[in-house]
């Protein structure tokens, strides 16, 4: 910085052309790799519309899996129609189990705990979130299949766990955003604490704990590595058994079944199980972010 | 000024109420973090249970032992190996894009096509990975087979990574890509949130300098962001070491350990989903718990080292969590110090 020429007119000189060039050449290997991602998301529901959409009817819906109901042209024979059935028990109690927990672990968290019974509790739901589904399947198989068999409500109870981090995630965000002052104005009134939380706390979080709710069911109705362990030996003729003591067919298991086994018929089947499971899963994705942004707005209000 | 007459106490039988309500909501709360806690200590120790009978069998030369020959010897050296090859490979292409995406969404574009752009990459991560595998067997791997690998091949082929190409196009090669892309929007995710909150002081200040945009992003927000750029990559690199399915759709399951990236083998987490209920004798499903021990090992380990990375560094939690905004200025500062 010695000896600079004061005198010189103030254009870039070549240093500046270089770094002008670094500059634009990684701004746009930066979009490059955000085109890239999207297009990855795009090709993937090309792909999925693409090979499943043909293969969608009312019997293919309707019907199970060695069920004949169509030997026309290329259209598979069987469907999903118990696989359907199965997975919306299977979440369904699942969620029946995470939701009231996932909520009371927050309040636990938010409302009741000094830090020292917080930090084992947080601890253990960051380790619970980082578990991988096939570890907790691992568990619940070890546990309960071991000696005993298959049932559907064993899945239930691994979608259960992998869910109770998420929706006690979400609910306690939003029960951190309720103001203190709103609390504390309902204590001073005399209003008892379970009254403030029940009546109060509650339910100004209850958009949060909606939307964490639908993204965790989301989330668990594509968890395939859970019922692969713990309901996948169902009856491929039976519609629906009871929960509680059988395996029960569902969509991911019908779609990771029929990918490895191959061939043109099953490949279809699986595209058309895989259409309408990403699509409950994208209009449960939408849902929640709208929920959000709508829950967002009334808080801010 | 008259004095306030009566007291202002409840009916008795409100007071009764609501006391028990008190106690009755905080043991529910109590009860459910406990049930928590006890699921994890739980899972920890069915597992390792589950794996004794091959400990003491085995001991530690388990995890060097490569062969798995489905009835009277097992090692878990080929899987390890594998899950190792096929994490790292996918961290390798998912980290840079992952951060280049970061740095897209919370500095390069407008909030406004970030506000479309992030909630798509977002949505990457809700695909079922039962779904990505589908996809990975019959669109991935025919072009795989046909057309990457063997120009992979054909350029770099003299180092033994890059070997013959598959006959059926899948293989660890492929697993890799899978694994990518389900890395991918994690990391981009994290790492946005990360950069947003650099403060808008220490980008301005480095503007002021003359830095072009590329030089204060590499300067004062890559600078600053080092360790939480860190933790974003081990969460990245947990998701691909507990993918089960996917990888176990297209790796072309096989039990070894080899050079060639484009041949078959084999990870932990798809070991567990494809030989758990496979149980022929329970040596067998005693080394798949241990393979599943080795799993839930370096699980932990690594959630926890990305949580003490952020905790170490009091970065915005990169698990959600209350934010918090970064205080370490000076860091930010000292690399300010951009080349002009």
């Amino acid at each position: 910085m010695a000896s600079v020429d004061y005198s010189g007119p103030l254009t870039p000189t070549g240093n500046l052309r270089r770094r002008r060039v670094v500059d634009r050449l990684a701004r746009g290997s930066a979009t490059a790799a955000a085109v890239l991602a999207v297009a990855i998301l795009l090709i993937f529901i090309y792909s999925i519309v693409q090979h499943g959409a043909s293969v969608i009817s009312l019997s293919f819906l309707t019907k199970n899996p060695l069920e004949t109901f169509s030997v026309s042209g290329n259209a598979p024979v069987g469907g999903i129609g118990n696989a359907i059935v199965g997975s919306l028990l299977i979440v369904a109690i699942g969620t029946a189990i995470a939701l009231p927990i996932g909520v009371l672990i927050a309040l636990f968290l938010t409302e009741f705990a000094s830090p020292r019974w917080a930090g084992p509790v947080r601890l253990a739901l960051d380790l619970l979130y980082g578990l991988p589904s096939i570890v907790i399947a691992l568990f619940l198989y070890g546990l309960l299949v071991v000696g005993h068999g298959q049932a559907g409500v064993y899945a239930s109870l691994a979608l259960a766990i992998i869910m109770v981090p998420l929706i006690a995630r979400t609910t306690g965000e939003s029960l951190g955003l309720v103001p203190k002052e709103l609390r504390d104005a309902s204590l001073a009134l005399g209003i008892s604490r379970w009254r403030t939380t029940v009546g109060l706390t509650i339910p100004s979080a209850f958009g949060g704990i909606v939307t964490g709710t639908v993204l965790a069911v989301a989330r668990a109705a594509g968890e395939t590595a859970p019922v692969l362990l713990l309901s996948s030996l169902a009856n491929p003729t039976q519609t629906s058994g009871s929960v509680f003591s059988q395996p029960l067919n569902n969509l991911p298991y019908d779609i990771y079944n029929f990918s490895v086994e191959g061939g043109a018929t099953n490949f279809a089947k699986a595209w058309g199980a895989a259409l309408v499971l990403v699509t409950f899963v994208l209009v449960a994705n939408f849902t929640a972010r709208a929920l959000h942004a709508r829950s967002r707005r009334m808080m801010s209000r | 000024m008259n004095s306030i007459a009566g007291t202002a106490r409840l009916p008795s039988s409100r007071r009764f109420t609501d006391r028990v309500g008190d106690r009755v909501l905080f043991g529910l709360t109590a009860l459910a973090s406990l049930i928590a806690v006890v699921v994890i200590a739980l899972v920890i120790y069915q597992i390792v249970h589950g794996a004794v009978p091959a400990m003491s069998k085995y001991g530690v030369g388990f995890l060097f032992h490569d062969t798995w020959n489905g009835s009277t010897i097992f090692g878990g050296g080929a899987t390890i190996f594998g899950t190792l090859v096929t994490s790292a490979g996918a961290l390798l292409i998912a980290a840079p894009l992952g951060i280049a995406i970061g740095l897209y969404l919370s500095q390069l574009t407008s909030p406004r096509t970030a506000a479309v752009i992030g909630p798509l990459v977002e949505l990457l991560a809700a695909v079922p990975s039962v779904i990505i595998g589908l996809w990975g067997i019959v669109v991935l791997a025919p072009i795989m087979r046909s057309t990457i690998e063997p120009a992979l091949h054909n350029v770099l082929g003299f180092i033994p990574l890059f070997g013959s190409p598959s006959l059926s196009g899948s293989g660890i090669f492929t697993a890799i890509v899978i694994l990518a892309i389900m890395a991918l929007p994690i990391i981009a995710a994290i790492t946005r949130d990360l950069f947003l909150t650099v403060p808008s002081e220490l980008k301005d200040g480095a503007l002021a300098l003359g830095a072009t945009r590329w030089e204060m992003v590499r300067g004062v927000v890559l600078g600053s962001m080092r360790p939480g750029i860190a933790s974003a990559c081990i969460l990245g690199a947990a998701r691909a070491l507990g993918e089960a399915i996917a990888v176990l759709q297209v790796i072309g399951f096989v039990f070894q350990a080899h050079a060639n990236l484009f041949d078959n083998g084999s990870t932990l987490a798809a070991t567990l989903a494809n030989d758990a209920t496979s149980n022929n004798t329970t040596l067998e499903t005693a080394s798949v718990f241990y393979l599943g021990v080795i799993l839930l090992g370096i699980e932990l380990l690594v959630n926890l080292a990305a949580q003490a990375i952020v905790r170490h560094y009091r970065l915005p939690s990169a698990t959600g969590g209350p934010t918090q905004k970064i205080v370490d200025v000076s860091a930010a500062a000292t690399a300010l110090d951009v080349e002009m």
